[in-house]
Parts: C-alpha cells; sequence; structure tokens
C-alpha cells in the first residue's frame, strides 16, 4: 500500500460512456464471409441518386458501395449533411489495384458515421483504358482530413484529386520522377537502378529543399543564384 | 569584482565566464543605457518583414526526422509547412510481396511504440479476412498486450513533451516505467521493441511461468508513479502556463480534421474505437473515456494521463479474468502442427512445409478492421485475391491524419509553443512516413 496521501487535482474533462447503457455494441463474432446485414445508409444513396449509385455488397459485415467516378465529391457532402446519415468522420482515402490488369483502379473512402456508429466502404472505378483520365474528385471541401490522404494517394497511384488546394508529393519529394511506387507495374526495387538514384541523389541542388514559394517568405529570395530568382518570377514551382 | 550597479547585471556577471583586461569579470549591459530593463530598450523597426524558420528534419523537438518550414511575423507563426517523407520506407509496397504471417514484423516498425497494439491490429484484421474465430484466453491476452503497449506509448509521450517544454524529472519517472512494461514484453516475446508478438490465429507463445505475477506487480506499483507525475505537473505553475490555450481544436474542426484517439477527445468527442466499434470483447471491461473540454495541449495532456489509469484498470481486470486454455485455434489452415509432430510425421511435416512455403490463403475479398491505438484509430485494410499475399495491404496512420491539421494548430501561437503543440499530437514519424 501506498503512504501517500494524494490531493487530486480537479479534472478538467468530464467522463463519459459513449452511447447508452444497453446501447453498447459488441465485439462481431463468427462473422460470415457474404451475406451480412447491408447498411442502410445504401438504399439512402440509391433513393437521393439514383443510377450514380452502382452495385453494393456485404463482405465481413463491411458494405462496399460503388458510385460513379465524377459523382463521389457530391454523394460525400450529401452523406456528411444530411442528418439521416451523420458520416462526419472520413477514416481513410487509398486506392486498390488488383494483379488483374483487366480489373480497374479503385479509389476507396472510408467513411464513418459516429452518430448513428455506421462504416461504408465507397468505392470508384477508374477503367485502365489508357483514355479515362486518373482523376476523381476530391472530398477535401467536405472533409479537411482528406488534405494529406488524398497528397499521398496521389503521390502513390498518380490519381488526381479535382480539387484539392494543394495536391503535390507528400512522402516521396517533388523532384521524384520514377513514378508512382505503389502501382503494380512499378518494381519493389525502384525503376532507376542504384546508380542511377545515388548519382540522382548527389546532383540534387540543396537549395531546392525549400519550395520556391517558401523562399519567397523572406529576404532568403535575395540571396538566391540569379538563375533560381529568374525560375521563381516565371512562377515554376520545385522543391518539395 | 566588477561594481555591480543592479540584481540584473549581477546574475550577467556572474553567469559570464569571460574576464577583461584587468582580470575582472566582463558586465554585460542588459538593454540600453540609461534605462532598466531590456523590454524598454529602443527595437529597430521591423517593417513587417517575415521570418523563415527551419525546424527539422534533424531536431530533438520534432520528434523524429519531421520538417517545419514557418513563416514568422516578429516571434508569432504566419504560417507552417510541414514536410513529412525522410523516413518513408514503403512499407505497404512490401507487404504486397509478403505473405500474411511475415508482414507482422513490419507492422512493429511503424508506430514502434506501439508495437505490440500494431501486432494485435494486424492479426484481428487477418483473421477477418480469413474468418477465424480466436480463443477467450488469446483474446484476453491480446487485450493485456495492447494495453501494455498503450502504456508504453503514453509513458514516452509524457517523458518526451516534458523534455520538450522543460521539465526533466518526470522524463526520468516515466522511461523508468516504461523499461518495465519492456521487460515484460522482453520475457513474453523476446524483443523490447520490435515484438511480432502475434500470429494468425494466436499469439507468438503463451506468457511465461510467473509472467503474471510480475504484471501483477507492475499493475500495483505503476499507478504511485502516475501519482507523482500528477503532483508534479497537473498544478505545475510552467506546466500549465506553457500548456492552457495553446492548439485548440473545437468539436467540429477535430472531426472534420479526421483527428482520432486522445487528440480528438481531447476535444471533446467521445470517439473510441474500443467503445463505438468493439473488438477483443472491449465491451466487457469496465473503462471510462477520458474527454476534455477545451481541446488544448493542457487537456491532452490530461486526457492522455487519464487513459493510462484506464489501462491499468483494464489490465486489472484483464489478468482477473485471464482464462486457462490453449492460445492458437485449432485450425490447420494457418496453425502450425507440433514440433515433436513434424519431426516425427510425415503428414505433419508436410503440413509444415506448405504452411511456412506457400503461406495461409484467405478467401477473396476485403476488410478493415480498426483498433483503438495509443495514437487514434489504427486499422489494416486488407484486399486479398485468393493468393497467399495480400493484393494490397493498407495502413490507416492515426498521427499522419492527426499531423496533418498542425499548420491549423500553430498558426498564431508563438514560435516556442509549436514545440509544444507538436508535441501534443503524439507523432512517431514511422507510422507517418511507413
Amino acid at each position: 500500500m501506498s503512504d501517500l496521501q494524494l490531493s487530486y487535482a480537479e479534472p478538467a474533462f468530464e467522463i463519459v460512456h459513449p452511447g447508452q447503457p444497453g446501447d453498447v455494441p459488441a465485439t462481431p463474432k463468427n462473422v460470415p464471409h457474404k451475406g451480412g446485414a447491408m447498411n442502410p445508409s445504401v438504399d439512402a444513396l440509391r433513393a437521393q441518386f439514383g443510377a450514380a449509385i452502382g452495385r453494393a455488397d456485404v463482405t465481413w459485415n463491411e458494405t462496399t458501395v460503388y458510385v460513379e467516378r465524377l459523382k463521389v465529391a457530391e454523394v460525400c457532402a450529401w452523406l456528411q449533411s444530411d442528418s439521416t446519415q451523420s458520416y462526419e468522420y472520413l477514416s481513410d482515402v487509398t486506392a486498390v489495384e488488383h494483379r488483374d490488369a483487366m480489373r480497374p483502379l479503385e479509389v476507396v473512402w472510408h467513411v464513418r458515421s459516429l452518430k448513428f456508429r455506421r462504416f461504408l466502404r465507397i468505392k470508384a472505378e477508374i477503367p485502365k483504358d489508357g483514355k479515362t483520365p486518373l482523376e476523381v474528385p476530391s472530398v477535401w471541401p467536405v472533409w479537411k482530413g482528406a488534405d494529406w490522404l488524398e497528397r499521398e494517394c496521389y503521390d502513390m497511384f498518380g490519381i488526381r484529386f479535382v480539387g484539392h488546394p494543394d495536391l503535390r508529393r507528400i512522402l516521396m519529394w517533388e523532384q521524384y520522377r520514377e513514378g508512382f511506387p505503389l502501382r503494380k507495374d512499378f518494381p519493389m526495387r525502384g525503376r532507376f537502378s542504384r546508380s542511377e538514384q545515388l548519382t540522382q541523389a548527389l546532383a540534387a541542388n540543396p537549395e531546392a529543399r525549400y519550395s520556391m514559394e517558401e523562399l519567397s517568405i523572406a529576404d532568403a529570395f535575395e540571396d538566391l543564384p540569379s538563375e533560381m530568382r529568374k525560375r521563381l518570377t516565371d512562377g515554376e514551382k520545385t522543391g518539395e | 569584482m566588477a561594481t555591480v550597479t543592479d540584481k540584473r547585471t549581477l546574475e550577467v556577471a556572474l553567469s559570464t565566464s569571460g574576464l577583461t583586461a584587468d582580470g575582472k569579470p566582463q558586465r554585460i549591459p542588459l538593454g540600453a543605457e540609461g534605462l532598466t530593463t531590456p523590454s524598454q530598450a529602443m527595437e529597430p523597426e521591423l517593417e513587417g518583414e517575415h521570418m523563415l524558420i527551419n525546424i527539422g528534419p534533424q531536431h530533438p523537438a520534432t520528434h523524429g526526422v519531421l520538417r517545419l518550414v514557418l513563416e514568422l511575423d516578429g516571434e508569432t507563426v504566419v504560417r507552417c509547412i510541414p514536410h513529412v517523407g525522410y523516413l518513408h520506407c514503403g512499407f505497404e509496397k512490401i507487404g504486397e510481396y509478403r505473405q500474411y504471417n511475415q508482414i507482422i514484423p513490419w507492422t512493429d516498425r511503424e508506430d514502434y511504440l506501439n508495437s505490440m497494439g500494431n501486432n494485435v491490429a494486424f492479426a484481428l484484421g487477418a483473421e477477418r479476412l480469413f474468418g477465424i474465430e480466436i480463443t477467450e484466453r488469446c483474446t484476453v491476452l491480446r487485450v493485456i498486450a495492447a494495453e501494455l503497449s498503450r502504456i508504453i506509448s503514453h509513458l514516452v509521450w509524457l517523458g518526451t513533451t516534458c523534455i520538450d517544454i522543460g521539465a526533466f524529472t518526470p522524463f526520468l519517472w516515466s522511461f523508468q516505467e516504461r523499461e518495465n512494461v519492456y521487460h515484460l514484453l522482453e520475457r513474453w516475446t523476446g524483443a523490447r521493441l520490435t515484438t511480432s508478438g502475434t500470429r494468425i490465429g494466436g499469439m507468438i507463445a503463451d506468457v511465461p511461468d510467473g509472467w503474471t505475477d510480475q504484471l501483477r506487480h507492475f499493475i500495483d506499483t505503476f499507478p504511485k508513479t502516475l501519482d507523482e507525475c500528477q503532483r508534479m505537473l497537473n498544478k505545475n505553475a510552467i506546466w500549465v502556463g506553457r500548456t492552457v490555450g495553446l492548439g485548440v481544436m473545437s468539436p467540429d474542426e477535430a472531426l472534420n480534421y479526421g483527428l482520432s484517439g486522445p487528440m480528438l477527445r481531447a476535444s471533446g468527442v467521445a470517439y473510441d474505437v474500443r467503445k463505438d466499434f468493439p473488438y477483443l470483447d472491449y465491451e466487457t471491461y469496465d473503462f471510462d473515456v477520458p474527454v476534455g473540454t477545451n481541446g488544448d495541449v493542457y487537456d491532452r495532456f490530461l486526457v492522455r494521463q487519464e487513459e493510462l489509469r484506464q489501462s491499468v484498470r483494464i489490465l486489472d481486470q484483464a489478468l482477473k479474468r485471464l482464462p486457462d486454455g490453449p492460445v492458437n485455434v485449432d485450425d490447420p489452415r494457418v496453425i502450425l502442427p507440433a514440433k515433436h509432430k513434424a519431426t516425427s510425421e510425415m503428414e505433419s511435416m508436410i503440413h509444415h512445409f506448405k504452411l511456412v512455403m506457400e503461406g495461409p490463403r484467405p478467401p477473396i475479398g476485403e476488410t478493415y478492421v480498426p483498433i483503438e491505438s495509443p495514437k487514434g484509430e489504427k486499422g489494416y485494410y486488407f484486399v486479398s485475391d485468393g493468393t497467399a499475399k495480400p493484393a494490397r495491404w493498407r495502413i490507416r496512420p492515426p498521427s499522419f491524419v492527426n499531423l496533418s491539421a498542425i499548420p491549423k494548430m500553430v498558426e498564431g501561437h508563438l514560435l516556442s509553443d509549436v514545440i509544444a503543440i507538436n508535441a501534443s499530437i503524439d507523432i512517431v514519424m514511422g507510422e507517418i512516413d511507413r
């Protein structure tokens, strides 16, 4: 036993159990592979958007709904703002490229309703026919949390999120020229040889560690070589 | 000794090692001539010129290789541009070339403060993908593993944040307790940080003899350290002054920015995956979810402090209910045969060989099972095409999303507060860059 008699500070927070007692969800057991209960939001989406909503399936008790590629932002905005849906939390934005080269590229949004304790996976397909641009609308206006998630998805897959305010590489550096690492045609060791990668790293300009925008912050601009100042004035964007 | 004119000059004289030509301590007058305090001195007009400050990627207060480019107006942050990616290793790409059990060591290395928790998250997701129900003993052991990881992570957070803000003692206390947890994990899994503690369908091993007594001793002694840290910090004028009112996120903003874990709860949103989307029978444990009211750095500290106490409560209940029985499921699809059988029976040897060389194959499907990691909602999204290697393995990184809100949190604050706000996010660059 401790011989310390402590005076506790007044807690500045309240301790709550989310949800009502008796309404507490339970750990799912014996989840079926196919054919669980579908998320009711799918029917609501069909009623609201009609043909823009494609097929839906339930795998391991998780509902996946396919949405027409260009309608995603609209659908998400409705899901977030409608009081009967209330998907206020964006969990993840990512993409899936299947090993089967014929299958389309899929962009995946994991959204969550904390109010109704629902989870929905929204997918949009981008056919790999060489003609369809790798573009989907950005959901950044709906959830600010999409900012870095979309940048990462662009960085790794090359999918452009139209409407994103600052879509640039995030994990790889801006001058990275080897492509998009998580695409299936990208070899695990990278496209360039080790010697080529080393040569490029050694030839990199240390000043390019700052983006032109950042250099324009202070009088750092005046200290730049004239050639870089010219590039900045021309509006070129380099750096990280 | 030089003539001392006032107290301020005296302090400088004593702290300055330089001597004048006649061997006397050099006096460095503070402030301009004839003024009593430096703040009354005339500053040259800066004409609103902004300054570019670069923090990191090699800086002790950025908790890893985070780089922040700051635009300052005087000492106030006007704009913050974070740069991440210096630790990018391509975990997700590597995962597509590995069998499911082979990915588990990679999960240790992303959020390396929560390695057991990551192992548990991975195993839960993979077991959902295989359609496996784990044994009761395994469930409780995983709860113990996840809560021990939470304690480690929060203790490291507490210690490093104290260092950042200028308190040294709680750092030593919390790292000492963390070492006790690492002793426990080392006895169980053989490693301190890179535990690789789970396997699909079970654990690497059952806990060794006497391990539960050691854990019981930890549960009994650890709250005393927490009390000491609480007495040291909670009403400490410096600590409160450095944390209250900084980096405030309102509940709506916090949700919209996708924050999770203590960051979200400090803002007043009671979202805890253990309560809202339970796993590992967390709904049967009696514990509370602390929720802040102001959403500032101080509230995040209080929430994490209370979570440490709640983790001890959960550990206590888990130890009391730890049932006997097997740890691994009896499922030949994923679990290796017993070693003595593999060396004596032809069928078991073939079974062993096929499981190791070809790997277990889940059915076609996809799943995402989140857990409440110390940083927030952490989960692995698997897409299986029926082969032994995932077609896509995605890490949902909570501190990546939490960090993305840092420009919103630091803008308008002082440069020195950037350090406190950055510390309050509890980032682990291994997880952010993956």
